[in-house]
């Protein structure tokens, strides 16, 4: 049954969100679902993700990956879940999800289809500040996947994302790189060649290097593993994780025990 | 003897339901259980578990890859005992006087062997039908994944957002994330997808036949083309041969008309002596052959796999190789989707297997249809073309092996059954 909206206000006020951000994807919020439409490449590179996510959270908490659902009873939260196609696949895992996105109109979405293919998770419109500030429990896991790069404030919001984990509990970030070869496909390749993205989906300036990522994420209790990539075989137009963190990649943070 | 079936509660709540307890349904349900996702198998006809009852005629010749997976998927103690190694092919382009038992290359011909090894052992292995159906009927009943629903058969099917609904005829409901189609050329799933199919009709019948016979055939498969269409001897346990044997179908109506005398003394015209005396086992069969491929294989909470999304020119028995590659291929899809937390019915998920087969499947559609059309051609300058490409491909190493390799269905990117692994959770 669809929640009323939480306060989206107040949501939106939060210092970290970017008001024309959030109205560019709230434009779009319906498409989500369509593997043809405009979350196409997405849609493709989501196995690739959620794989390396259940591995990830697997090795770092102690469960076996080949489980039925190896995530079973785990408190996650994903940040900026858009229509929900991170969200929908972890609650699927087994995890007990929270899933908060600053557009109304992604959770409208997100909680429609999540309730059409029956799946229970507590989708909320807000931010990570809001949670924080509202005292929230901490999670044991926190993905955070393609948001960073469309944030006001990523430093800060990182920082945000990272005191939301547990003790012992692991936050997975993924972004774009910036790069020569990253403004060349992402922008330039993606977005006006291919078309695979709508032209101004990405702002090279906003885009984090690794480096820079591990930097806001510096606390003596977070450990911060190596960037892995994410690349795309054009030919075989398939997507592997690689060395090459040059555009697309994961990086992920352990919250000490 | 008909297998049991004990389901007539009301309804049915399944992960996936497959329509079509076949050969390549069959093979997908015990991937799909490998993987630890259960299914329901709706199967028109009673599953039948007795060799000697459960005859058409018919035998596979299973590519090595083919082969490798149905050891994986379990069936080798009960297929081993029934299987005869492929180890040559000869493909000639004769009347029968140009056939010899002596195998070495000749200019006019084309010759596969395995100890050239391109895959790792025999060039395919030759199955009668009875003996794979109820190998795979044994396997698919005690197996605690697989619910077979047999006799049954779907009225009405209903995609939903969220699931798919099929009504079957005996009144019951069936609820499932993903209902496939792998009911063969008339496939009900496929109906209800309402997907434009290309289709050819050859207006070619296929005669198919058990000889016993007093030479040893040596595993020596033989694919003549003959000016009525292409005849193929494949060879099955003791001296006893597999014949295709393709002619336009008014002949072949003809032929069916008349005595078992007639057709030996047919069949005795085309292949010559390479068998020495021959005698029919069994009933001659037959079976109109056209190609008909599926434009789009998937949608929303519906899948094909095998002759429901693409029956082709049998002319290189590559028909079940290539619904065995859709059950490989659909079953490792379905097995990672399920590991990455996916809808296993969601059009995401099912265009990935889609993407994954349907290069392949079109290519040897059409180089088969292309062959077929290339060899039924009995206009002189094209017969000699077609002689010198064969002894061509012949006289270039690389380019045969390929040539092998393709045949055998080896080439290409293999999901993990047809490398021979079992899947696993």
């Amino acid at each position: 049954m669809p929640k009323k909206p939480q306060d989206s206000e107040v949501a939106l006020a939060a210092p970290s969100i970017d008001p024309a951000e959030v109205e560019k994807f709230s434009r779009i919020a319906a498409e989500w679902w369509d593997p043809r439409g405009k979350f196409k490449p997405l849609h493709e590179i989501n196995p690739l993700r959620l794989d390396f996510i259940r591995e990830k959270t697997c090795a770092a908490l102690g469960r076996d990956p080949s489980a039925d659902r190896p995530l079973q009873g785990l408190r996650a939260l994903d940040v900026g879940c858009g229509g929900g196609l991170i969200a929908e696949p972890i609650a699927r895992l087994g995890a007990r999800l929270t899933a908060i996105d600053a557009s109304e109109a992604n959770i409208k979405t997100a909680r429609v289809h999540a309730g059409e293919v029956g799946l229970d998770i507590d989708y909320r419109v807000g931010s990570v500040e809001a949670l924080i500030a509202a005292g929230e429990a901490p999670y044991e896991l926190v993905t955070c996947l393609e948001v960073v790069e469309h944030v006001a404030d990523p430093a800060a919001f990182v920082a945000a994302c990272a005191r939301l984990v547990a003790p012992g509990g692991l936050l997975v970030l993924s972004t774009i790189n910036r790069t020569p070869k990253a403004f060349a496909l992402a922008i330039i390749g993606a977005e006006y060649v291919l078309r695979l993205l709508p032209v101004g989906t990405h702002d090279y300036s906003k885009f984090l290097t690794p480096a820079e990522l591990a930097e806001a994420l510096r606390d003596p209790q977070i450990a911060v593993d190596p960037p892995v990539g994410m690349v795309l075989n054009p030919f075989l137009w398939r997507w592997s994780l690689s060395s090459d963190a040059s555009v697309n990649y994961l990086l992920t943070a352990r919250r000490a025990a | 003897m008909a297998l049991a079936n004990s389901d007539q509660e009301h309804d049915v709540e399944t992960e996936i339901a497959i329509a079509g307890g076949g050969l390549v349904g069959a093979a997908l349900a015990l991937g799909l259980a490998q993987s630890g996702i259960s299914s329901a198998v709706i199967e028109a006809e009673p599953l039948i578990d007795d060799a000697a009852a459960a005859t058409d005629g018919r035998a596979s010749a299973l590519g090595y890859p083919s082969w490798r997976m149905l050891l994986a998927l379990g069936l080798g103690p009960e297929l081993e005992p029934h299987a005869q190694p492929i180890d040559q092919i000869l493909i000639t382009d004769a009347s029968q006087s140009k056939i010899t038992r002596k195998f070495q290359s000749s200019p006019l011909s084309l010759h596969f062997d395995s100890r050239e090894k391109p895959i790792g052992g025999p060039l395919g292995m030759m199955v009668e039908n009875r003996h794979l159906r109820c190998a795979l009927a044994r396997a698919l009943t005690a197996n605690p994944k697989i619910r077979v629903l047999a006799p049954a058969r779907i009225a009405r099917l209903e995609a939903l957002p969220a699931k798919a609904r099929a009504r079957l005829e005996d009144g019951r409901d069936l609820n499932a994330a993903l209902v496939i189609g792998a009911e063969g050329r008339r496939s009900a799933v496929r109906a209800a997808m309402d997907v434009r199919l290309i289709q050819v009709d050859y207006e070619q019948t296929a005669l198919v036949a058990t000889l016993a016979h007093d030479r040893a055939h040596d595993g020596v498969a033989h694919q003549m083309f003959l000016p009525g269409g292409p005849v193929a001897l494949l060879p099955l346990q003791g001296h006893r041969t597999c014949l295709v044997w393709s002619e336009k179908t008014a002949f072949a109506k003809s032929v069916l008309a008349q005595s078992p005398d007639v057709a030996l003394r047919e069949i005795r015209a085309r292949i010559g002596a390479v068998l020495g005396e021959i005698s029919l086992e069994g009933q001659l069969w037959s079976f109109p052959l056209s190609m008909a491929l599926a434009e789009t294989w998937v949608k929303s909470r519906l899948a094909l796999a095998g002759d429901a999304a693409h029956a082709i020119h049998p002319i290189a028995g590559q028909g079940l190789n290539l619904g065995l590659r859709d059950a490989a291929a659909l079953a490792e899809t379905l097995r990672d989707a399920r590991r990455s937390g996916a809808d296993l019915g969601a059009e995401t998920t099912l265009l990935r297997y889609q993407r994954w087969r349907r290069f392949d499947t079109a290519t040897t559609a059409f180089a088969c249809d292309a062959f077929n059309r290339l060899f039924s051609n009995a206009i002189a300058p094209v017969r000699l073309a077609r002689r010198l490409g064969l002894a061509g491909v012949d006289a270039i190493g690389p380019l045969r092996r390929l040539a092998m390799q393709i045949a055998a269905g080896g080439a290409g990117d293999l999901p993990l059954l047809l490398r021979g692994e079992a899947l696993a959770p």
